[in-house]
């Protein structure tokens, strides 16, 4: 009973609906203007409070979830332009967080409305998926702003976004230049080759099982190894130059391909290859039509788990000795001249670009293995 | 006579041991993994010594040039037994503490591989509790988990460790810290699907004697997500070993492996980076098999419990 | 060559079959001096309790197991030639279709590995399809049919070869008894539509009594056979034919030809 009713008050809407009051009862910030007055929140927050509780009564959900929702971008809007005033900025008090929890609450009301919506109509439920992760990211992105902002937290320690999106907007063709140089120079070209090499590797290792089974237990022996510690060495090696990079890249994605490969061929069931030898069917008909597609499966996992470790052996390796271009090296000279929003932006690009090539394997693996039993609808 | 049996006998054994396990094929595969490095070692480092009997105008011979090449101060590849040399120099002729032993340096960074795992592991069991439990968590925040991984969090490690020490963070916390980041992913993702593995018809037993959430927790979800959360543990305890070692690389660090890799490239002390780096896959290893004499045991332990009830 | 296989009338003929397996326990007896004639046409059960060989004895037939000693001739040539010419066909006892092939997809298989054209592979695919009542399914994926369904799929891919000889272990064995009942009629139907020789696996007494012409009784440690019988029942008959006086007991023969090879001590 006593449960009941604690979890009853701190549901996320009672919560929010306290907060939104406190925000508009208590001062925005510690020196008031006329016009930042926490009074002209009552307006918005009562819509958001009205909405809250029209959610309540079961009927009209969607309409009120999208008025909600709604009323919350605006207002999370309203925060960050506010934030930015002379005011609150560093100097933000009590009603301004207030008014962000209530944000924060409302918006969290808002997805777990959207979550428990049930749709037939597979579009719908496909929106709603993009739909609840971005609004999560637009929420994670603008406090990020609120709070850096808000407390005055100094530049070097953590730059607001806005001002790592200046930093990326105006220095764009250093930017790119160091996408060429370390993305289409050194990890594409050592992502195939080192994938290529290690399929084939584990081609031959399908074929003579003396090799399959002294390579396995070498190769996840490998795997746990920080293979990233043998930069320095290719650099040594290779040059300054991609070349060393695209080398470290070869090697650190061999082996996962090498593991997986192997694993993988090694799936088809005993019946289906009895059903294969009952054709008559030669090795590579056996291959091709049965063996290469059960293992398709552990090859895009391998390039997943490559594709991430591709962007970050190139960066590694360019810590140890590079041209003057490249991601790492505008990381490694950024940081020594503390001009900490150009690593962000750099930091940025490299993240986009990891889940950008992450994103197209995961698209390509859900067309090319949509029988798996993971994507069957 | 006699003598001879048990010899046949055990060579038998050994045998038809050896033939049963993978040990002849691996031993076999490490065995070339060393020919071709002797190969590479003459390959590599010959065009060097080339010049050098040019310059000193020596006349020489293959095999001269293979000894040398395999025994070569600074090396561009040095040999395995000079590699183990030096690693019996630093591990066995050091003193622990002292700044020049690998042993002092692989604890150094097995501390803070340790922290960043606990952490790493706490971490990524909470998100996948709150995951399996929360809707609205799971259609949030899964997929910002899987796009966190996509982050090359380990090519910018340097730089956190440059910006917390700026700030007078410095030490363990920092290079924990990357270490939870690459480990959280792998014990989340596996732990959530772990927690989902039970069959339906165990959850609806469990609904039958109206057990609470917290008892199918306890009772059914967690003893059926211990294999998959050890698989993670294994892979999380590698990737906290590599950003431990990623961590020490900015030219602060004065101590661990990483730095030890760094100085290493500095001053072209190739014998040192590759005493470092197997230094690391041994610890690796040890750790990975550690996590795995646990998972024996715990399982043991389960498999036990089942047969009281 | 051809007058050959038209002049003799055996389809399936073994003599003195003997199959050891080594396993660590040290070797085991599969099969122990199998003598069988199969005529062309006929439809011949193999029954047995589990471990009694029958299907090793089916494997073997197929060459995907190699005997320790014996010879066997099926349609007049080696196993091994047999099923490099695809003389045969076998359906599983699972369906073992292709997750990403669709359902004609998967019935064209061997015809792809044969080197058939594409329009023949067509042909018989939607021929094949028909037969087992599948039209209209053929670009549906197997996982998005019945167990039913992807067995009779399967039964259509090992005859869309067109074989004289269809080996079928236990393809019922996993399906419900009214699904099952319904293959048998279906199955019946088309036995004596195409009139193929069949060698079919299986431990249900009354799915071997209904179907078959004659019925091979075998019996565990070492496998071997131990009666033959014969069931001639009417060629039109249907799933209600199992009250009758007659199928009762050819049903009691096969049970105590069962039990008299039973060991009960152990």
């Amino acid at each position: 009973m006593f449960l009941k009713l604690t979890r009853h008050m701190f549901s996320s809407s009672w919560l929010a609906i306290l907060f939104a009051v406190l925000a508009f009862s208590l001062p925005l910030a510690t020196d008031q203007s006329w016009w930042l007055q926490s009074i002209w929140l009552i307006g918005p927050c009562l819509i958001m409070i009205s909405c809250i509780l029209n959610l309540r009564i079961p009927r009209q959900q969607v309409f009120w979830t999208t008025g909600l929702l709604i009323i919350v971008l605006v207002l999370l809007w309203l925060a960050l332009t506010m934030v930015h005033d002379v005011h609150i900025a560093t100097h933000a008090a009590a009603g301004f967080w207030c008014f962000v929890i209530a944000l924060g609450l409302s918006l969290w009301h808002c997805m777990a409305r959207l979550s428990a919506i049930s749709t037939i109509s597979p579009l719908a439920n496909r929106m709603l998926c993009l739909l609840i992760p971005a609004l999560f990211g637009i929420w994670l992105i603008s406090l990020w702003e609120l709070v850096v902002i808000g407390f005055g937290v100094p530049h070097v320690l953590l730059p607001a976004p806005s001002i790592i999106g200046e930093a990326f907007s105006s220095s764009m063709p250093t930017l790119a230049a160091d996408f060429r140089q370390t993305f289409i120079k050194a990890v594409i070209p050592g992502f195939i080759l080192g994938n290529s090499v290690g399929f084939l590797v584990a081609l031959l290792a399908d074929r003579v099982p003396f090799l399959r089974r002294g390579l396995l237990p070498v190769g996840n022996l490998v795997s746990a190894i920080p293979i990233v510690g043998i930069a320095p060495i290719m650099v040594m090696w290779f040059g300054f130059d991609w070349q060393s990079k695209a080398a470290v890249v070869v090697i650190m994605t061999f082996f996962p391909m090498l593991v997986n490969a192997i694993t993988g061929l090694g799936q088809s069931d005993k019946t289906e290859l009895d059903l294969m030898r009952s054709y008559g069917a030669s090795y590579w008909q056996a291959f091709c039509k049965l063996r290469l597609p059960y293992a398709l499966p552990f090859i895009f996992n391998a390039l997943k788990i490559n594709s991430t470790l591709a962007l970050i052996g190139a960066i590694v390796a360019e810590f140890f000795g590079t041209p003057i271009v490249g991601m790492g090296f505008r990381i490694s000279t950024e940081v020594g001249r503390m001009n900490i929003e150009m690593v962000w932006a750099s930091i940025a690009v490299a993240a986009l670009s990891g889940s950008i090539f992450y994103g197209l394997l995961a698209l390509l693996e859900r067309w090319v293995t949509f029988w798996h039993a993971s994507f069957r609808q | 006579m006699a003598l001879n049996q048990v010899i046949a006998t055990m060579i038998s054994l050994i045998k038809s041991h050896l033939l049963k396990t993978d040990a002849l094929p691996v031993m076999t595969v490490i065995l070339a993994v060393l020919a071709i490095w002797y190969l590479g070692a003459v390959h590599l480092n010959s065009p060097q010594l080339q010049d050098r009997y040019k310059k000193q105008g020596i006349e020489w011979r293959y095999s001269q040039l293979v000894y040398d090449s395999w025994n070569m101060k600074r090396a561009v590849l040095p040999s395995p037994h000079q590699v183990a040399m030096e690693l019996k120099k630093t591990i066995i002729d050091q003193n622990i503490t002292s700044k020049r032993s690998l042993v002092y340096h692989t604890g150094v960074t097995l501390s803070s591989t340790f922290l960043g795992f606990i952490l790493g592991t706490a971490l990524g069991i909470a998100l996948a509790v709150g995951i399996v439990y929360v809707t609205t968590l799971d259609r949030s925040l899964m997929p910002w988990v899987i796009a966190s991984q996509t982050i090359p969090i380990l090519a910018i490690a340097p730089m956190i460790i440059v910006v917390l020490g700026a700030i007078g963070i410095t030490g363990l916390i920092p290079k924990s810290l990357i270490s939870m980041y690459l480990c959280f992913f792998p014990v989340t993702v596996g732990v959530v699907k772990g927690l989902r593995s039970p069959q339906p018809m165990l959850l609806d037993l469990m609904q039958t004697y109206n057990a609470s959430k917290l008892q199918v927790f306890w009772c059914l979800r967690l003893p059926v997500a211990v294999p998959y959360l050890f698989a993670s543990l294994k892979v999380a305890m590698a990737l906290s070993l590599v950003g431990a070692i990623v961590a020490e690389l900015p030219a602060g660090a004065q101590a661990g492996l990483g730095s030890r890799l760094l100085s290493g490239s500095y001053y072209g002390q190739t014998n040192l980076i590759w005493a470092a780096l197997i230094c690391a896959a041994l610890a690796s290893a040890l750790l990975v098999y550690l996590v795995g004499f646990c998972q024996r045991q715990v399982c043991r332990r389960l498999a036990g419990g089942q047969e009281v009830i | 060559m051809s007058s050959d296989s038209v002049l003799s009338s055996v389809a399936v003929e073994t003599n003195q079959l003997s199959l050891q397996f080594q396993t660590n326990d040290g070797p085991v007896v599969a099969l122990d001096n199998i003598n069988l004639t199969i005529e062309q046409g006929e439809f011949i059960s193999l029954i047995g309790p589990s471990g009694c060989g029958k299907t090793t004895l089916v494997r073997v037939l197929a060459d995907l197991e190699k005997p320790t000693s014996g010879q066997i001739s099926v349609n007049g040539i080696s196993p091994e030639q047999a099923r490099l010419d695809q003389s045969y066909g076998y359906v599983f006892q699972a369906p073992a279709l292709l997750p990403w092939r669709t359902v004609k997809d998967n019935v064209v298989l061997p015809l792809e590995i044969m080197g058939y054209s594409k329009s023949r592979q067509r042909d018989l695919a939607a021929e094949y399809l028909n037969l087992v009542n599948l039209q209209g399914f053929e670009s549906k994926y197997p996982w998005q049919l019945s167990g039913g369904m992807q067995q009779r799929v399967s039964i259509a891919r090992a005859l869309s070869v067109e074989p004289q000889l269809l080996f079928m272990d236990e393809p019922f064995g996993a399906l419900d008894e009214i699904t099952r009942d319904h293959l048998n009629e279906q199955l019946l139907q088309l036995w004596g539509k195409t009139r193929k020789t069949v060698v079919f696996v299986t431990h249900s007494i009354p799915e071997a009594v209904f179907l078959s012409s004659r019925i091979v009784v075998m019996s565990p440690r070492p496998g071997r056979i131990i009666d033959i019988i014969d069931c001639n029942l009417p060629p039109d008959r249907s799933i209600d034919i199992r009250e009758s006086p007659q199928f009762l007991e050819i049903s009691h023969r096969v049970r105590d030809g069962l039990k008299s090879g039973h060991s009960y001590d152990d």
